[in-house]
């Protein structure tokens, strides 16, 4: 500090070793700055293509992301200074993307009625609605074609006044260059038999105007003009089936609706408020199923901590005895379960259990069908079992590690005092032993609050709970019922799984917080 | 406690009773356990073995052995067992090497810098990890969809589009555990390495990447474990079998013909099993230390 006030002829020499220092810095760090460079020229030249597709395809939002992102890299790169920010910056933006933005994304499907038949906006179903109840237009002209395979699936050839036009399911006809035509590979008899399901499925729109209807063979050789019997009235915003006269119109539901509640699928996906919160809590099938189903989570992870917890340190004290041989061959041997792949334990095991052929009825039992899997209670007895089995081998590590590091002196010193050895572990191993556990417990509650694997992959969530109506079984846990609901059957409910996984994400913070509490309060034992 | 040990060795010949109620309880517990643990992989491994097996001709033990199931396994069109394989590994290495990049580079600039917002970094940090990713399962599904129609390339049934969702978890699970580690290393390193005309990549890259290999091995394995055992993203992402993976995959062989191919998952099995369990049990140590450290802390 005090330099800098002194006299000028202080000042040079400072300010040469400071050109030095910088000059130094440049020449070591003239491949690093190469290497950033091109790394960021790649990764910008990257994006402009990326902003460029976005904005051919429509997707501003997406564009304007992606750009706003790139910039926020470049300024943080090429900008001195903001060390801390170049470090963080490439974790952070997955992090913000697939983690912070999909649980908020998470929140706003939870408020949707997304699912089958409500998984796409107005215009795509407007579209999908008339190109799919189409009938032959009476009388029309018949069109010999040529089918056609291309990299975007089937295409329909028309020749008409002397000009080849080529489309498919998504592109209307349109002239072709007859260079182009190498890219398709013409179907012959063999194949149009082969695929005669996607030969009379695939419709050509006739051209831009979805009114126009599309084109359609039935047999490969002929198509004909199909149009939709269904006539959409844009000023109106109704729908109107030709044939019965009913008028279809947009009553808020997210679909086209007659006046008697008919729907028309498929429909777009709407903002439906705390719609689908309302009907977890009222309507009584699906309440009794999520009660029934976040007791069983709870239970089921509690359960899981204590019976792993108990049997890993009960082991811990057998074997951490030091006159005892061959503990190091027991220990390997019981961390293998750990080590097996936990989702393949569970399907090894749903075999191994199975009431028919499996091997615990048919050797260990003789022949007993006893349903392990099947029936609602010998289930969960099940799932407890194997998640032991699974789960046993860490406690046992954690719990012989937390035992050694407990000073032998203390004990020593308990025993001099008179204690006996049940004692000497119940009021001084134990509670030092819960010290260094309790985080663990904690956590490992928390893991097994959404341990979907074991659940999943040994009875998929079966036997199914009677009397509800969604198909959630009795062993299912809260995260086994959100992907039960959007991901199998048929009938997807995005919208009400991602109001489940909020409920979830409202319970999960609930325990964070107690265990936040709980944890310090242990560490101040300490 | 060498003192216990010799003395012990050194005792008299003991009578079975005293041998008993001193450690032969021990090994009675000890061979119970041990049967309990095995006895399901040696059951998996045996009718692996079994050709041609049922679930109901798997349960003689050892009865058979041949190696017809792994010619099947392999011969299989329509469940490519080697691509699975193949994913798997590509899957699992590459999340697992970019999650210790990202994680390394966060956990060093919060062990050594001081900058504005850095509490808050470390808080929400441990904050959003309280939160799996599964959990907004629904969500990736439809934002991988709506960007598939602009990229494929990160759309539905791709494996690159499968990385980038692990990436997004890697940082809130890693950071901490490593930042726990970096904070173990004396910052006087770095201070005489500064004094030496170091920069801050160079001592990064050339030094404390080094010093803190335990860790960086430690989340390595276990992204790598947890990248190839999740069976809930990986099945919502990749459609196509070709491009499954070993979780998504071997669930289908078994549910959708459970009994009658036996043998050739449980050959599946053994084989998706062998590479997880060799790296465990050979990095065993590092594990449980991690594990327990990263969570203490």
């Amino acid at each position: 500090m005090n330099l800098k006030t002194t006299a000028p002829p202080e000042d040079a020499p400072e300010r040469s070793s400071r050109e030095k220092s910088t000059s130094l810095q440049f020449s070591g760090g003239l491949g690093t700055m190469l290497f950033k460079i091109l790394a960021l020229a790649i990764l910008d030249a990257t994006a402009v293509f990326a902003i460029f597709l976005a904005i051919a395809k429509d997707a501003v939002l997406i564009a304007s992301i992606i750009g706003v992102i790139t910039l926020l890299i470049n300024v943080i790169y090429l900008k001195r200074g903001w060390l801390p920010a170049k470090y963080l910056a490439p974790g952070a933006v997955f992090l913000l993307i697939f983690q912070v933005f999909v649980i908020g994304y998470t929140g706003y499907i939870a408020f949707t009625n997304y699912g089958s038949g409500h998984n796409s906006d107005q215009d795509d179903a407007i579209m999908s609605l008339l190109q799919t109840n189409q009938q032959r237009v009476p009388d029309s002209a018949s069109y010999p074609v040529t089918v056609l395979d291309g990299a975007d699936g089937l295409a329909l050839l028309v020749e008409r006044e002397g000009q080849q036009l080529v489309g498919d399911s998504d592109d209307p006809l349109a002239p072709i260059d007859p260079a182009e035509l190498g890219k398709y590979t013409q179907l012959n008899f063999a194949d149009l038999l082969g695929r005669q399901q996607e030969v009379t499925s695939l419709a050509v729109p006739m051209n831009e105007d979805p009114t126009q209807g599309t084109l359609r063979t039935s047999d490969g050789r002929t198509a004909y003009q199909y149009t939709s019997t269904l006539v959409y009235d844009k000023g109106a915003d109704t729908m109107t089936d030709s044939i019965t006269g009913t008028v279809y119109s947009d009553t808020g539901v997210g679909a086209y609706s007659a006046p008697d509640g008919e729907q028309l699928m498929p429909g777009w996906s709407i903002n439906v408020g705390f719609d689908n919160f309302t009907r977890a809590i009222t309507d009584s099938s699906i309440r009794s199923s999520l009660i029934s189903v976040t007791v069983w989570t709870f239970v089921f992870a509690f359960l899981s901590v204590a019976t792993t917890f108990f049997l890993g340190l009960f082991l811990a004290i057998v074997f951490n005895d030091l006159r005892m041989k061959g503990r190091k061959i027991y220990r390997v041997i019981s961390i293998l379960p750990y080590a097996f792949p936990a989702f393949l334990g569970g399907l090894v095991w749903a075999g191994m259990l199975n009431k028919d052929f499996g091997f615990v009825n048919q050797v260990l039992f003789n022949g007993a069908s006893i349903p392990w899997l099947t029936d609602p209670w010998l289930a969960k007895f099940s799932v407890l079992w194997v998640n032991l089995w699974l789960g046993f081998p860490y406690m046992f590590l954690v719990c012989t590690g937390a035992l050694q590091s407990i000073p032998e002196e203390l004990s020593e010193a308990a025993k001099i005092d008179g204690a006996k050895p049940f004692q000497i572990f119940r009021l001084i191993k134990m509670p030092l032993l819960l010290v260094s556990v309790a985080p663990l417990l904690i956590s490992s509650f928390a893991f097994n609050f959404n341990n979907f694997n074991i659940i999943y992959m040994l009875t998929e969530g079966g036997p199914r709970l009677e009397g509800g109506a969604m198909n959630v079984g009795s062993t299912d846990i809260l995260i086994s019922m959100v992907y039960k609901v959007a991901f199998v059957g048929s009938q997807r409910d995005y919208g009400l799984a991602s109001a489940f996984s909020i409920i979830i994400f409202l319970i999960v913070s609930l325990i964070a917080v107690i265990s936040f509490k709980q944890t310090k309060a242990l560490e101040e034992l300490n | 406690m060498s003192t216990a040990t010799s003395i012990s060795s050194k005792a008299p010949k003991k009578t079975f009773g005293q041998w008993f109620a001193a450690t032969g309880w021990r090994h009675l517990i000890g061979v119970a356990l041990c049967i309990y643990a095995a006895f399901p992989l040696l059951y998996v491994l045996s009718a692996s073995l079994n050709p041609n097996g049922t679930l109901l001709s798997s349960n003689g033990f050892f009865s058979t052995v041949g190696f017809e199931s792994y010619e099947k396994l392999f011969a299989n069109q329509q469940r490519p067992f080697a691509a699975w394989f193949a994913n798997t590994m590509f899957i699992g290495l590459t999340t697992a090497a970019a999650s210790v990049l990202l994680g390394a580079l966060a956990a060093y600039s919060f062990s050594r810098m001081r900058f504005k917002g850095r509490r808050f970094g470390l808080v929400s940090l441990l904050v959003v990890q309280i939160f799996p990713q599964l959990l907004a399962v629904v969500a990736i599904f439809i934002l991988l969809t709506t960007l598939g129609d602009v990229y494929p390339a990160l759309g539905i049934d791709n494996q690159i589009a499968l990385i980038m969702v692990y990436l997004g978890g890697a940082l809130g699970v890693n950071t901490y555990l490593m930042y726990g580690f970096f904070n173990t290393v004396p910052i006087e390193i770095d201070e005489a390495a500064k004094i030496d005309g170091a920069g801050h990549a160079r001592i990064f890259f050339t030094m404390i990447l080094r010093l803190v290999a335990p860790i960086l091995a430690v989340v390595g394995l276990l992204s790598f474990i947890s990248t190839t055992s999740d069976f809930v993203i990986a099945s919502v992402v990749l459609v196509s079998p070709e491009n499954q993976t070993l979780a998504v995959g071997l669930y289908s062989y078994v549910s959708e013909e459970f009994t009658s191919n036996w043998s050739v998952f449980a050959a599946g099995a053994v084989l998706a099993a062998i590479p997880v369990m060799a790296l465990f049990l050979f990095l065993q140590k590092y594990i449980v230390g991690g594990l327990t450290a990263g969570a203490g802390k």
